[in-house]
């Protein structure tokens, strides 16, 4: 009641008057709030509009990126070294499996899966997305395989998924050059990450470790490829929006014979040592093998710490790659230092010099042996290297000084990379007043020149440096830089412009090499001069060689060379058998045939040999060698394809897959 | 054009006889209609969840048909024990609460269950209204605040179950019929500033741990872009990746991929957005905006201070809805659980809306009889 009163003496004009400004303000409000939303929108809609999709389109769509297939490597004749084998695992979908711990029992039954598999994948059933596939087993073998393949039907969501896996099929007998490759870790990681090339190997596993694998990892590995697919928010993949396939990596092709790499290994097996046969013509590295050696194919797919620690610390060292590490030359370098001392006049052809069967330098007691206790007699230069004798050469390097001795033997490349194409080389060490200052911070003294006239003393070098001098000389002069690679091969697609039709074939490019400046003699007369001893080194009756080649059918030149290890006191015999095994003699040898226009330099190297020295126990390696290399061939490519480690299959394949 | 006028005067007086607003009903069926639409593309394109959507709807439209007919003076006498008893059910489901979603909303009735908050979106504005009403206005400082005890009271209980965006809703509703009523702009001033320093009591001991983290979130979105900023982070991707004219019906990455949380209820707006651009938004707010005017115009013509109060208070309180809802989903508001007014799936808040709509169409249309 008392309400009603009120109302009934209202202004009701006023009121409405009221409301109406009062709703008219909270009008303009909605609008300036529809304004603030719309413009918010706007900015979101328009403004920000491709940032927004940039993000949208990251949200759904996935790169998948697909590992290219690693290029094969074969050897000169095109026997395969290094191929990708498919290994075959064992992989489930949890979500397609209506029972997995019954069908996980019944399917390790059936292929033999251990409990720790089982667990394995119970384990990670738990924290994985149902959807994605878990490994049951990661190697299943054929058998496997097989058994699986016909029981297929039983285990819905159970599947096989093959995958490549890079395979030496020689093992031992190439890793040395060949290297292996292994699981990307962290500092190859940190590495492919400065070289900008992590996006490349967004699906690789492997990478080239050692060797060639490592050398050429860029030409092998190829371009990645990639699926662009949707995926929802949990990640599954709803549809495949592009594909760019891979490109494979280019197959690459060596100047190794594998062949002659087989007669390496069996010349030299029951030793440390190690061979070097290069092409002296164009710097083909034809062998290059050090025994013992180690099989490859253990490291790629982890290899484990028993095995490891069974090849670290073996006593026979066979990680290290012998043809690339430093030994003391001894008598092998004699031909270069007198093709020097002929160069510089500190001798000639004619002028002798008596070898009572030791030297002395003038003032100084210490006697510096020859070889042959009884001494050599009347020597000069054809004498000195076929008998190869000290005292000659002691007071040639004596005549010579350090320097040019230093000079020269830089140019014929030794202490320095000879540029071989491997991150294994050791660059040995080229004596001379610099080294010795900065290894030892000590003057050069005339005695230390005495023991570099018989390529001993500071001085060593690699077989590598040692074949490669030896070409360089048997090239009077020209200079080749020793290499693995031959060529390389790659599949081009060449598109048809009126059909359309695409077509793939192979291309292969051969190599150029980095070329040097060839040694230039003032009288080139003295490379034959050097050249002929070596000849008559190897072919004449008594000489140091002459055993080596004996009955041989090509015309061959050598030089022996043994490298004492320890330093004996004055008048000591060497007795082999009182000597420690590590610091017996090491056996050397240089080689090349034929004498004239030669096709192959052989370098030899046997460590701590009991009986004889580089004639007997080197010699006979690079006899071998050149025996095979010559046509009297023990091992024919036949032979290889039916090699009982050899797997053919990806061959098989291959052809196929450049027929499409 | 006589005769055409005449038809036109006989077809609105038959809907008038309805108690039926065309002008409204008409832009309600443009959002519903649309609204189902979106959830079919948001709900993963199951025809059944617009079904039920679709049924939900109905059964709105026939309470808002239903409360049409009821002539709105007659709640005057209503509302205070309806009130009262609104009170008294929010503190019985603070003591006997159904739990859900971590939060007290709902009173088990045992035969059904029902949120009282939501039957006081609607009792708040008309009691309030009918206690200004009786004054003259403009209304003058003593009432208001008792209008704003009354206010208060049902916002607090229900910001305590906790319901944020509900009780943000009440206390919009009656604030615009106190600022309807006229309250003094000096007033209003000092009430804004009450207001802001009351946001750190709010803060400390009122909100929930999950609340603030939403406040939080709000400021900071990309801070978490996984965790919590997560869903406001993905509703900015969606909008503005809509671009002008959007991605098409069916074709928002954003909602068809999942990527966007809530897609069919609170966030249907980016899932509309990405499909349909800036220009589906511009129109769709238009829609929203003629509804807004269409409600603002019944209330400056309807002829009660009662009923004005009443049908601007529930006109603007569902643009509030609205502009929370836009607000939050495109990162100008934190994230507070409010639907897109007619557009969002889900059945409570739609029928208390459509029942709003009712009150409106009410005023509207009985003006005649209690002229």
């Amino acid at each position: 009641m008392h309400s009603r009163q009120r109302v009934a003496i209202r202004n009701h004009t006023a009121e409405a008057n009221l409301f109406a400004r009062r709703t008219f303000i909270a009008f303009l409000g909605v609008l300036v709030m529809l304004l603030i939303l719309f413009s918010n929108i706007f900015d979101l809609e328009i403004n920000s509009y491709d940032k927004y999709k940039t993000r949208a389109n990251s949200n759904r769509i996935k790169l998948l990126p697909i590992a290219p297939n690693r290029g094969l490597i074969y050897d000169r004749n095109g026997v395969l070294l290094a191929e990708n084998k498919a290994i075959y695992s064992l992989e489930v979908i949890p979500e397609d499996v209506k029972d997995i711990k019954t069908a996980l029992l019944e399917i390790s039954s059936l292929l033999e899966i251990s409990k720790e598999k089982q667990q394995k994948l119970l384990k990670s059933l738990r924290s994985k997305r149902r959807f994605k596939p878990l490994e049951l087993d990661s190697r299943l073998s054929d058998q496997q395989v097989a058994l699986f393949s016909v029981n297929k039907h039983k285990f819905p969501g159970f599947f096989i998924d093959a995958r490549l896996k890079r395979y030496y099929p020689f093992a031992d007998l190439t890793t040395h050059s060949l290297g292996y490759v292994a699981r990307i870790n962290r500092r190859d990681a940190i590495k492919l990450e400065e070289q900008d090339l992590s996006d490349n190997y967004a699906a690789t596993r492997n990478i080239g470790k050692l060797g060639l694998e490592k050398y050429y990892e860029s030409i092998l590995h190829g371009t990645i490829g990639h699926q662009e697919v949707e995926i929802n928010n949990q990640g599954r993949i709803i549809r495949t929006l592009s594909y760019a396939p891979p490109i494979p990596g280019k197959d690459i092709t060596l100047t190794l014979d594998i062949e002659l790499q087989m007669i390496a290994k069996r010349a030299l097996s029951g030793k440390r040592g190690t061979v070097v046969a290069l092409d002296p013509r164009n710097g083909d590295v034809l062998a290059m093998y050090s025994n013992p050696s180690f099989d490859g194919n253990l490291f790629v797919h982890g290899i484990s710490s028993k095995n490891y620690k069974k090849i670290l610390n073996s006593k026979d060292l066979p990680l290290i790659n012998r043809a690339v590490q430093g030994y003391p030359p001894a008598s092998t370098v004699k031909p270069l230092l007198a093709l020097l001392g002929l160069e510089k006049q500190a001798i000639t052809k004619k002028s002798r010099v008596y070898d009572p069967g030791w030297y002395q330098l003038k003032g100084i007691k210490h006697k510096y042996r020859d070889w042959e206790p009884r001494g050599h007699g009347w020597v000069n230069l054809n004498k000195a290297i076929e008998q190869s004798c000290n005292v000659y050469f002691y007071q040639l390097a004596v005549k010579l000084g350090i320097d040019n001795i230093t000079n020269m033997m830089e140019r014929f490349g030794f202490g320095d990379y000879t540029g071989i194409d491997i991150y294994e080389e050791s660059r040995a060490i080229l004596p001379g007043r610099e080294m010795k200052r900065v290894r030892y911070n000590k003057p050069w003294y005339t005695g230390d020149t005495i023991s570099i006239g018989i390529g001993q003393g500071y001085w060593t070098t690699t077989p590598l440096q040692l074949a490669q001098a030896i070409s360089i000389l048997a090239n009077k002069g020209e200079i080749k830089v020793p290499h693995l690679l031959k060529s390389t091969t790659e599949l081009q697609v060449i598109t048809d412009d009126e059909t359309g039709i695409s077509s793939s074939t192979s291309v292969t490019n051969e190599l150029d090499y980095v070329e040097k400046p060839p040694i230039i003699l003032d009288q080139p007369e003295n490379w034959d001069l050097v050249l002929d001893a070596m000849h008559n080194t190897a072919q004449k009756k008594g000489a140091t060689a002459y055993n080596v080649f004996k009955g041989s059918k090509y015309d061959a030149a050598g030089k022996t060379g043994t490298a004492q290890l320890v330093g004996k006191k004055q008048d000591e015999k060497y007795d082999a058998k009182l000597v420690k095994e590590r610091q017996r003699h090491n056996a050397m040898f240089v080689s090349f045939a034929p004498y004239e226009n030669p096709e192959i330099v052989v370098a030899v190297a046997v460590e701590n040999v009991i009986k004889g020295g580089g004639g007997t126990n080197a010699g006979p390696v690079a006899r071998q060698i050149m025996d095979q290399y010559f046509g009297n061939r023990e091992i024919i490519s036949k032979d290889i394809s039916r090699h009982p480690q050899h797997d053919n299959i990806y061959g098989v394949n291959k052809k196929k897959s450049r027929q499409n | 054009m006589r005769s055409t006028g005449q038809d036109q005067q006989k077809y609105q007086t038959l809907w008038q006889r309805l108690h039926i607003d065309l002008p409204l009903l008409i832009g309600i069926l443009c959002l519903m209609t649309l609204g189902l639409f979106v959830v079919y593309s948001a709900g993963g394109q199951e025809i059944d969840i617009v079904i039920r959507q679709a049924i939900r709807l109905g059964i709105a439209l026939v309470v808002m048909f239903l409360v049409a007919q009821i002539p709105p003076l007659s709640y005057q006498k209503w509302a205070v024990p309806v009130f009262i008893i609104g009170l008294l059910l929010l503190i019985g489901v603070l003591l006997f609460g159904h739990i859900g979603k971590g939060a007290q909303r709902w009173l088990d009735l045992g035969f059904m269950k029902f949120q009282p908050s939501e039957i006081m979106k609607l009792v708040v504005p008309i009691t309030v209204a009918w206690y200004l009403s009786q004054y003259n206005l403009p209304v003058k400082l003593p009432k208001i605040i008792i209008a704003f005890i009354l206010v208060l009271l049902p916002t607090l209980l229900i910001a305590k179950q906790p319901d944020l965006g509900t009780s943000l809703l009440i206390a919009c509703s009656g604030i615009f019929v106190i600022f309807l009523a006229g309250a003094g702009w000096k007033l209003i001033m000092i009430c804004v500033g009450l207001a802001s320093s009351f946001a750190p009591i709010l803060w400390m001991f009122l909100m929930k741990d999950y609340q603030k983290q939403r406040v939080l979130t709000f400021l900071n979105p990309e801070q978490d872009p996984l965790g919590s900023g997560y869903h406001i982070i993905q509703s900015k991707i969606a909008i503005g990746s809509g671009g002008l004219n959007g991605k098409g019906w069916l074709q928002g990455t954003q909602s068809q991929l999942e990527f966007l949380p809530e897609r069919h209820t609170d966030f249907i707006f980016a899932v509309f957005s990405e499909e349909f651009g800036l220009i589906g938004v511009a129109l769709l707010l238009m829609v929203y905006l003629a509804i807004v005017m269409r409600g603002l115009w019944i209330a400056v013509h309807a002829q009660q201070a009662f009923t004005k109060l009443l049908a601007g208070s529930l006109t603007l309180t569902f643009f509030v809805y609205v502009f929370v809802n836009i607000g939050m989903v495109s990162g100008l508001l934190p994230v507070v659980g409010v639907p897109l007014p007619l557009v969002s799936y889900g059945g409570t808040s739609m029928v208390t809306l459509m029942a709003g709509f009712g009150l409106i169409m009410a005023v509207g249309t009985h003006r005649r009889f209690h002229a």
